[in-house]
């Protein structure tokens, strides 16, 4: 692995941002010697979630998830539909796109009012008939006043596949395509922020997923060899990713990446790239290239997949690479580090 | 929207391709290697970097970037101040970037994360809002070249509130050139200068360093074919042997610039010796308040008050870091990111070592974010 950087003696907030920092620190203290599959995928792969093959050719893929967001309502979503779908959506990036059940765990902070929470309940049922899916059982923790910021909730799904989709299957050749317009999450959550509330138009993302991805691997069937959702570091940590363990090289076209005007230019405008922040709807697609346009078709077809586009090109240069055509000429693109802090000066 | 025009205009990636043929070619025509050309602006560097355009300048050019970042040649003396005044309990106001720059112990966000009152802000005109909303005095810590200092001046000409105060960190970019352009091993063939602050001074302004100095200057704007069309005619004029100044950001810049805007600038500051980072000794490079403001400038009005604080903060040692860091070679445009040891190591944007790791205008920030990695160009050239 090409992480060489060392964890260090405290935990800060980097560690938690999705980037080379919290790959390190999944290799250098959860992983070691733990939470291996046999014939399937487990903690060493760190990939979506796991695999366990059933005997029978078909796997049970399980993910766990916990979510803090703040703030808990935003444009376009709140906690709870970002829990459900973050859930389901790792399930679907393993190829198991029918999720049988998910479980909820939520600690809640003394003094949060009632209301809150139902309107939060309400939105993770909203959530699961999206995805065709439900709660079977939860936990529920209260910590005092101070100790928590309102709301945490932890969920994890589980579902039976016939295939695993891994995140490291792309060869040089390969394509690769995003679903749909990328940084609209991680902006609208900027934006609204504290000092820096902006007046924007900007919408979450978030939206289950495995709808989605079922008609992409309808049409693409074993020609689609890799998927990541871009969380948390946004699209640059999941093409490094996949780069990484794949042994590829990707150069992406810049011009290619579908970015909302209105993300582009609150990004501008903080200072941040839109290839950086979070995405909760979206997914990265490893393809083939004899099969690249008929996913890109079928992805288009689906209703949130309108605006999905071939956004890269895998080589055997610079393996764990990702290159940035900008149209102007080449750069690499770097990954998240911490907090990201919009610009100010 | 307005924004959305000027990027068709000056993002057009096919006259970018006939510009870069042209650069190549002026480049041929000087017939040796390399050639450096420095500029001195963070946005510029940010440009180049986030556009990937390294990669595409011929390989006998050699574009580094100066002392233009103003977060970053702010003085360890002048950050301890602003330390030291917080610390002692005065309400500080500052940019996003300046917080994390380190001083000799500590940097602003320490001392936050200490308990005291720092506030961040957009600029000096929210500094001065924020101050009539307050009962007690607030210091605005202000940083950035000419160009912002005229922000800094207007406010303080224009009834400011009487609890703002400004600590000027402010710099002038002028005479740094000269010092640049006169160091030992300096192998700067041509500058690039920055439009933004041209639109003030005029590009009148290097008429008299060109003289003296008898290496062109070409003001140029900060879109990609901006960039690319001033790097052209600068190199044009580095291989006819052509000794001028030349503005090629009409749209902006006269020869002149804003006379309002500098008189207002002068009534405000004065320029003075002293420190940049890094860089040297620069003698007219820092602007300070004239004695006619005297009761806005916070290094009169809380004398007392920084020599308490500057006092609690000799107690700390440096961080044993700090004497790796190259920050001074790399602003002087003498070492390129790469040289430095703990560059992306040690020193990374969310544990700096240096200031040009702090600021997004920083040459090693902005390297981090975009890889400055001028190898590029060799795969380019088996791609295509």
């Amino acid at each position: 692995m090409r992480n060489a950087r060392f964890v260090e003696d405290t935990i800060t907030l980097k560690y938690g941002a999705g980037g080379s920092a919290m790959r390190a620190l999944i290799e250098q203290v959860f992983a070691p010697g733990f939470g291996a599959v046999e014939g399937g995928i487990g903690l060493p792969e760190m990939d979506d979630g796991a695999a366990l093959p059933l005997g029978d050719g078909r796997f049970l893929v399980i993910t766990t998830d916990s979510h803090v967001v703040s703030p808990p309502f935003f444009p376009g979503g709140d906690i709870g539909r970002l829990a459900v779908c973050g859930t389901v959506n790792d399930l679907a990036m393993m190829g198991a796109t029918e999720p049988l059940a998910l479980t909820c765990a939520a600690i809640l902070e003394d003094g949060l009012p009632r209301a809150d929470l139902e309107r939060i309940w309400a939105s993770i049922r909203r959530a699961c008939e999206e995805a065709g899916t439900t709660i079977v059982t939860g936990d529920t923790k209260v910590m005092r006043h101070g100790e928590l910021d309102r709301i945490a909730i932890a969920t994890t799904g589980v579902a039976i596949a016939p295939r695993i989709v891994s995140d490291r299957g792309l060869r040089p050749g390969d394509r690769v395509i995003v679903t749909g317009t990328v940084g609209d999450h991680g902006l609208a959550i900027l934006a609204t922020r504290g000092e820096l509330a902006l007046q924007t138009q900007l919408v979450s993302d978030v939206a289950p997923i495995n709808g989605l991805v079922r008609a992409a691997l309808a049409a693409g069937g074993d020609r689609i060899v890799a998927m990541k959702d871009p969380t948390r570091g946004g699209l640059a940590s999941a093409l490094h990713e996949m780069a990484d363990k794949s042994g590829v090289g990707i150069v992406l076209d810049e011009r290619a990446v579908p970015v909302r005007d209105e993300v582009r230019a609150a990004g501008e405008l903080l200072g941040i790239d839109p290839l950086l922040v979070a995405n909760e709807g979206k997914a990265v697609i490893g393809v083939r290239p004899d099969a690249a346009d008929a996913v890109l078709a079928a992805l288009r077809a689906h209703p949130l997949g309108g605006s999905a586009a071939i956004v890269g090109e895998c080589i055997a240069e610079r393996a764990g690479s990702v290159i940035v055509e900008t149209g102007f000429g080449r750069r690499l693109l770097g990954e998240a580090e911490g907090e990201l802090q919009p610009r100010i000066c | 929207m307005d924004s959305a025009l000027v990027q068709l205009k000056f993002r057009d990636p096919a006259r970018a391709a006939a510009l870069e043929h042209a650069l190549v070619a002026q480049a041929k025509r000087i017939g040796r290697a390399p050639v450096s050309i420095m500029h001195v602006c963070g946005s510029h560097e940010q440009a180049i970097a986030k556009f990937g355009l390294r990669a595409a300048f011929p390989d006998e050019l050699d574009v580094v970037m100066g002392p233009g970042c103003p977060v970053c040649v702010t003085d360890v003396p002048e950050v301890d101040e602003a330390v030291a005044l917080a610390l002692a309990g005065v309400r500080v106001a500052t940019y996003g970037d300046m917080l994390r720059v380190p001083g000799t112990s500590r940097s602003l966000a320490d001392a936050r994360a200490a308990g005291a009152k720092v506030d961040v802000v957009y600029g000096v005109a929210q500094a001065a809002e924020l101050a009539r909303t307050l009962a007690e005095p607030l210091v605005f810590f202000a940083s950035g070249f000419e160009t912002t200092a005229v922000a800094t001046a207007a406010v303080l000409l224009a009834d400011p509130p009487p609890n703002l105060s400004i600590l000027s960190a402010h710099k002038y970019i002028p005479p740094v050139m000269e010092i640049v352009a006169e160091m030992p091993g300096s192998k700067i063939e041509g500058f690039l200068a920055a439009g933004h602050a041209a639109t003030i001074t005029g590009w009148g302004v290097f008429e008299r360093f060109v003289a003296r100095h008898r290496v062109p200057v070409v003001v140029a704007g900060f879109e990609p074919l901006d960039i690319l069309a001033g790097l052209v005619r600068l190199v044009e004029l580095i291989a006819d042997g052509d000794v001028r100044v030349e503005n090629a950001y009409p749209r902006c810049v006269s020869r002149d610039g804003n006379r309002e805007a500098q008189a207002r600038l002068w009534r405000v500051f004065e320029p003075q010796g002293g420190r940049w980072r890094g860089i040297a000794h620069v003698p007219n490079g820092n602007l300070r308040l004239r004695d006619e403001l005297a009761a806005f400038d916070a290094r009169r009005r809380f004398a007392d008050e920084i020599a308490r604080g500057l006092a609690q903060l000799w107690d700390h040692a440096p961080p044993a870091l700090v004497a790796q860091c190259q920050c001074g070679d790399i602003m002087a445009g003498i070492a390129s990111p790469h040289d430095c040891a703990l560059f992306g190591r040690e020193c990374t944007p969310d544990a700096p070592v240096g200031a040009c790791m702090v600021s997004t205008e920083g040459t090693c920030r902005i390297w981090h974010q975009y890889g400055g990695h001028p190898d590029l160009r060799q795969l380019r050239r088996r791609a295509s």
